[in-house]
């Protein structure tokens, strides 16, 4: 079973809720991995006694010119639609930031003098916490498309922990990242908040859900401070609210320190159970 | 005309109430632009009345006629997006993961691959309470390209200010440090960093810190909730003064900011008088005067 957590808010408790899902569930004896998939600030790992176990480059493959055979032709730099390639009368130019990956520049020359290479855009690091596993994905600075380390983050936690049950925190956002982190798994978590902001981007987050078809219900963070907007929303949606955490400053305090909440805070902990029972119920 | 852009790394410090609390202060002689297009919500802060609204247009997608398709696999092979899939009688295009990178396209023999042109988003430009005017935008739903939609965005409202002779933009940015961010810093006269008392607040702005720097944009920060954890203020505070960031304001965590959101007010506007209301108009004052010894 694969759960992403996400929402369109930044800042709603997505990584508050899944670093606490994942260790909980782990004492309660399941075998759960817990990806970071916010790849471009991961912080999950900040809250555990993390022990690396592997590392490994993170790649995106980009064509290098090759000078030797190259007939200066151009097509190339046509044939390509995200102009990453400019063809001068002794020269041709990649931009790696720009390129896309479609491969049509190299396997369309006619001289096969842009072979595919593989160029770093990040890294995957997987960790041993107490009794689960944590791997994040972390995009180099001045990276510019997180989709593909999204990607190859799944890809690593889905042939190293094929059983286990995968907790997958996703960026925020309502775009490709978010949608990378979405389309493969079997329920999605909206973690939202009781404002207006929360609402509004909420519905958005929602609406890509249906684009997806992707099944999710709604967790309502820092419950009982601002208005009741989001759970009038999903009463006439038809959304579950699978549970509302309470909105306590102690929560906030445990957390700007790097620190576990449900081990300390009982009713943060009865959220958990209410996750819990829920997906237990999904299957 | 002086451009203020205002980011975070982490999601969920401050930096939209900062923001349209900033442009509140100015009034008429501010122009803002919601550069978080993935999830923009300034305009509830601001009454946007979304006067006027163009389509934004980018990217294609194949689309795979039926009727001439035979089913050769050419299309299939060439995708490298997992985007196209055979059925027993013709081949179809995921939407969702085609790239438009027309290389199904180039290779269909049979003329029977169009690339049709997306709509991404809504671009806006309305008129706000402070007197002044936004540009914001809503991208598609599940639709890509969110880097380039911030940069249109950016670009209207720099047009617009330079018109209407406008003494700022700013500029609310995105969260993260990929193509959005990058999109939102171009051109910045100052960046401002606001971050909190957390352990993460303090490695996402590092993070995006090195960002900043290694475009050479000047950067102040704030931290919001400093009193959350204060040893943590202590180690932000050492960061900045290691990079040689001026720290403009510690703000403390109050729920008068998440009282003001639900009531859609900047902060500034909600509770004038109390003492977050104060740090805010210091903070902008400050931020002005830095430009203002900038520009000298």
């Amino acid at each position: 079973m694969k759960i992403t957590i996400a929402s369109g808010k930044g800042g709603t408790g997505k990584t508050t809720l899944s670093t606490n899902l994942t260790s909980y569930l782990s004492s309660l004896g399941e075998k759960v991995v817990l990806a970071d998939l916010d790849v471009e600030e991961p912080n999950s790992a900040l809250f555990f006694k993390a022990t690396l176990t592997e590392e490994q480059v993170s790649n995106k493959m980009i064509p290098k010119w090759e000078k030797a055979d190259c007939t200066y032709c151009g097509e190339c730099a046509d044939v390509c639609n995200f102009n990453a390639i400019v063809a001068l009368s002794d020269e041709i130019l990649v931009y790696p930031e720009l390129c896309h990956s479609c491969y049509a520049c190299s396997e369309l020359c006619p001289t096969n003098s842009l072979p595919m290479t593989a160029e770093r855009i990040g890294e995957i690091k997987a960790f041993t916490c107490d009794s689960f596993d944590l791997v994040e994905g972390r995009l180099d600075l001045g990276q510019e498309m997180a989709v593909p380390l999204i990607a190859q983050t799944i890809n690593y936690v889905d042939e190293n922990f094929e059983k286990h049950l995968k907790i997958l925190d996703a960026p925020p956002g309502t775009s490709c990242p978010v949608i990378e982190a979405s389309r493969g798994s079997d329920y999605v978590i909206l973690v939202t908040e009781s404002t207006p902001f929360g609402l509004n981007d909420l519905k958005l987050a929602v609406e890509t859900m249906k684009v997806l078809k992707q099944n999710f219900g709604v967790i309502i963070n820092r419950y009982g401070i601002g208005d009741s907007g989001v759970e009038s929303y999903c009463q006439q949606e038809g959304i579950d609210i699978i549970t509302k955490v309470q909105n306590d400053k102690e929560v906030a305090k445990l957390y700007s320190k790097g620190e576990l909440i449900y081990p300390k805070i009982e009713h943060f902990k009865n959220s958990l159970d209410d996750i819990i029972a829920f997906t237990k119920g999904l299957k | 005309m002086r451009e203020v852009v205002v980011i975070s790394g982490k999601g969920g410090t401050g930096k939209t109430s900062l923001s349209a609390s900033f442009a509140y202060l100015e009034g008429a002689n501010a122009l803002v632009s919601d550069c978080d297009v993935d999830a923009a919500n300034m305009h509830l802060l601001l009454d946007a009345n979304f006067k006027e609204q163009s389509d934004f247009f980018s990217g294609e997608i194949a689309v795979i006629d039926e009727d001439t398709c035979t089913n050769c696999g050419d299309c299939f092979s060439a995708c490298k997006f997992d985007a196209i899939t055979p059925t027993d009688e013709f081949h179809v295009v995921d939407p969702i993961s085609c790239e438009g990178c027309w290389y199904c396209f180039r290779v269909c023999d049979h003329d029977s691959i169009t690339m049709q042109t997306q709509k991404a988003g809504d671009l806006f430009i309305s008129d706000i309470k402070n007197g002044s005017k936004m540009v914001h935008a809503k991208l598609g739903f599940a639709a890509e390209n969110s880097g380039k939609l911030v940069a249109k965005v950016k670009q209207e409202a720099k047009m617009l200010a330079l018109k209407e002779d406008k003494g700022f933009v700013i500029t609310d940015g995105s969260p993260g440090i990929g193509c959005p961010v990058i999109s939102s810093l171009s051109g910045a006269n100052l960046v401002v960093l606001v971050t909190e008392a957390t352990i993460s607040g303090l490695h996402d702005l590092k993070r995006v810190q090195n960002l900043v720097k290694t475009f050479n944009y000047e950067a102040v920060c704030i931290i919001n909730k400093y009193d959350l954890n204060e040893e943590m203020t202590e180690e932000i505070e050492s960061f900045l003064e290691e990079e040689n960031i001026k720290l403009i304001a510690k703000l403390p965590y109050d729920e008068t900011f998440t009282k003001a959101l639900a009531k859609a007010q900047p902060i500034v506007e909600y509770s004038k008088d109390a003492e977050l209301s104060t740090l805010v108009k210091e903070s902008w004052e400050s931020i002005k005067s830095i430009i203002k010894e900038n520009d000298k």
